[in-house]
């Protein structure tokens, strides 16, 4: 496959990982956050880490939509479509994500809830135009990388008058979670977690740039590399991270240069900025309240917003007591240190949320690397 | 089934007419859908005894007794028809397949027949004219049937469910439960074919190259295979989950584990693109048309080349190997040198976000 096959080339990919163990110094542990599930999904599916020295750890962050989605949100999703009847339309993963009493949109679905997946905004507007007769929801998740489109959405069915068509906005932010993480004391004040630097987001970087990232290099000197989500774009950045530590430099680099630029997207971040302004705070899953992390829809979208159009009442909901995810997400612990894990928690029945996306940390390890516990 | 004389009652009207709650009431209406379409189409001589089940030989294999073979699969494919092929032809390879990878051969098919109020008789018409000619090709004849018309809203157009039964030599024994360490993993085609095919055209994408099931009647490459005489120890047609859940299942069944080249796995590249796309993984995507096969190692490049030389094995390959493993677990090879499990699927495969 053209533009795709060069970035998975086995052979380079083994170069890329001989030159890593030549640059890690000796007697120094290297400690990497992959912020985004994409990178988490490479990294396990292509079996990255048996191309690393055993000095390089990588940790897996926060960057999976549906995993950082709380219970509380997807229970006011299953809310709209069992009690208020309406057609409820979503991106794939997020029907499996675990809710109060049990159920998940897909079993939301079994109980007669009209719960459609689509593959994008587009789809879920016109599902509103071909039924006038009833009301269209879309809950609308997802980092800065999907906001885009619903705020084309919310504008489209404004031009139109599209009466019936709302949102239930949960897009957060990717840079808030950055700091939350970079301010927890695990790794400000404990140290438990240590952290030498980042990977950087790559399709977030497409719309945001990567300027925001270059507060974190400096405030916290900690070296950011952008990269693609393709196997040799994260070999790649992890050399480049390594080098960034030898030298005691702390920069945002872009390995992802064929999509990425400094300041980003900028007709895309107009069209956020017009429908959406910053929520004061937002739960997330693992990473509890955090302030100014997440968007709603301004005043002037009102009439498209279901948490306003259906009255919506926000209740937070605790995780599982032993499910672990949260500390997951933090990059406090990993999967196979949680109790549950492959065991009560699968991906056929997930209790955390890390479990249920293929990008989770929880369902990546699960799916391919457990092996590497029992052998 | 029976035979309304000609001149009592108009002919069915296969242009503009719909299925109605008449066509499974057990009246003249019924009669007339069966003679004028499903007779019409599928008949043979077992078909046309028109009792309520069919008579048939005592099955033999090459003039000896045999065992038999049965299996049945419902079919319940959204859409009806899709590039290269349509429910008709899928449930009758479908069974065929089924009956035929237990080593058989396929001799005769049952069809049930579940039609929702007001499906169009035209689409019903080019259903049964396809798995006539499915059966035809298959060499596998259509011996008795069933229909029922359900009220609109309580189907989804079309429902077939057929039933096949073969006939198996004895001394033949293939299953899920013998494959040993050291046996040769084979898979007879391309990937992820039909299941992509189908997706494409829920989802309205349209490729530059296009993509088509191949949805096919195995039997013929079969008993090319089994007249080598090759150690075959399994073969099983990966459908529903891919060739990821049926190794999986042997594994299981067998109690050892399975290592997976990668770069060996043969995947179209406008498949793998469409996979790319979709947000799939051509492992997990259902094939109608393909066939695993599990075998002795020191016969595998035999029986290989007896696949090659039929055109639907023309594509053949081994892709990996049986090892003893305590976990059972599927592990591949990554084109990287990594490895990392194949596992089942958890419920559907749902695309990815980010």
């Amino acid at each position: 496959m053209k533009y795709i096959d060069e970035f998975r080339d086995g052979e380079l990919a083994r170069n890329l990982g001989a030159s890593i163990a030549a640059t890690v110094q000796p007697g120094r542990n290297y400690s990497f956050m992959e912020f985004c599930g994409g990178h988490t999904h490479a990294i396990s599916r292509y079996g990255l880490s048996d191309l690393l020295p055993p000095t390089v750890r990588m940790v897996h962050g926060p960057g999976c939509p549906v995993c950082v989605l709380p219970i509380g949100r997807v229970d006011l999703a299953i809310k709209l479509a069992l009690e208020q009847g309406v057609i409820l339309c979503t991106y794939g993963d997020t029907l499996r994500v675990p809710a109060s009493d049990g159920l998940s949109l897909m079993k939301a679905k079994a109980r007669g809830g009209d719960i459609r997946m689509v593959y994008s905004t587009i789809d879920a507007l016109q599902i509103a135009r071909d039924n006038p007769e009833r009301e269209v929801v879309f809950f609308a998740i997802g980092f800065e990388t999907t906001t885009p489109p619903t705020a084309v959405a919310i504008q489209q069915a404004d031009a139109e008058g599209l009466k019936n068509f709302s949102v239930l906005c949960c897009h957060v932010l990717t840079p808030a979670a950055i700091s939350n993480i970079l301010e927890s004391p695990e790794v400000r004040q404990w140290g438990t977690v240590p952290l030498d630097g980042f990977i950087g987001p790559a399709h977030v970087s497409t719309v945001i740039g990567s300027r925001p990232y270059e507060f974190f290099a400096e405030e916290y000197r900690k070296p950011v590399v952008i990269a693609g989500f393709e196997p040799l774009d994260v070999m790649q950045a992890i050399l480049m991270l390594v080098r960034q530590v030898n030298e005691g430099r702390a920069e945002v680099e872009n390995e992802f240069a064929r999509a990425v630029t400094r300041d980003g997207n900028l007709k895309a971040q107009d069209r956020v900025a017009e429908v959406f302004e910053l929520r004061r705070e937002f739960e997330w899953r693992g990473l509890s309240v955090v302030p100014y992390s997440a968007l709603r829809i301004r005043q002037r979208y009102a009439a498209f917003d279901a948490e306003r159009r259906f009255k919506l009442d926000y209740r937070s909901v605790p995780d599982n007591k032993a499910c672990e995810c949260g500390a997951i997400l933090r990059g406090v612990k990993r999967p196979q240190d949680c109790k549950i894990f492959g065991t009560v928690c699968t991906p056929e029945n997930p209790i955390g949320s890390c479990m249920v996306s293929s990008e989770g940390a929880c369902a990546a390890h699960y799916s391919y690397g457990r092996y590497k516990d029992m052998h | 089934m029976g035979e309304v004389k000609r001149g009592y009652v108009r002919p069915l009207d296969l242009k503009n007419g719909r299925v109605d709650m008449t066509h499974g009431s057990g009246g003249r209406a019924m009669v007339q859908l069966i003679s004028e379409l499903f007779a019409k189409h599928l008949g043979n001589e077992y078909l046309g005894q028109g009792n309520d089940g069919a008579v048939l030989p005592a099955p033999t294999f090459n003039g000896k007794p045999g065992r038999l073979v049965m299996s049945t699969d419902c079919h319940v494919v959204s859409p009806l028809f899709f590039p290269g092929g349509d429910i008709g032809c899928l449930s009758v390879h479908g069974t065929v397949n089924d009956v035929a990878v237990m080593g058989a051969r396929p001799l005769y098919l049952a069809a049930g027949f579940i039609l929702e109020e007001g499906f169009p008789l035209a689409d019903l018409a080019r259903i049964v004219e396809s798995m006539a000619r499915a059966a035809r090709e298959a060499g596998v004849p259509v011996v008795t049937g069933d229909t029922k018309v359900v009220e609109r809203g309580k189907g989804d157009g079309i429902f077939i469910t057929t039933t096949g039964v073969g006939v198996l030599p004895d001394g033949l024994d293939l299953g899920g439960s013998l494959a040993r360490p050291g046996d040769v993993i084979l898979v007879s085609g391309s990937l992820g074919d039909h299941g992509v095919a189908i997706m494409s055209k829920r989802e309205n994408l349209s490729f530059d190259a296009p993509i088509e099931s191949d949805t096919a009647a195995l039997n013929g490459l079969i008993e090319a295979m089994l007249a080598t005489g090759a150690g075959l120890r399994c073969l099983r047609d990966p459908t529903r989950g891919g060739l990821a859940a049926t190794l999986n299942e042997i594994a299981t069944q067998s109690g050892v584990g399975m290592v997976l080249r990668e770069q060996a796995i043969p995947v179209k590249p406008v498949v793998a693109a469409a996979c790319e796309f979709l947000g799939l993984d051509p492992l997990y995507v259902a094939n109608e048309g393909k066939l695993v096969a599990i075998c002795d190692a020191s016969d595998g490049e035999r029986l290989l080349n007896a696949m090659r030389a039929h055109p639907l094995g023309r594509d053949a390959c081994a892709v990996g190997e049986v090892i003893a493993d305590d976990h059972h677990f599927v592990q591949m090879t990554t084109a990287f040198g990594g490895k990392r499990i194949v596992d089942w699927l958890a419920g559907d495969q749902l695309p990815r976000i980010c």
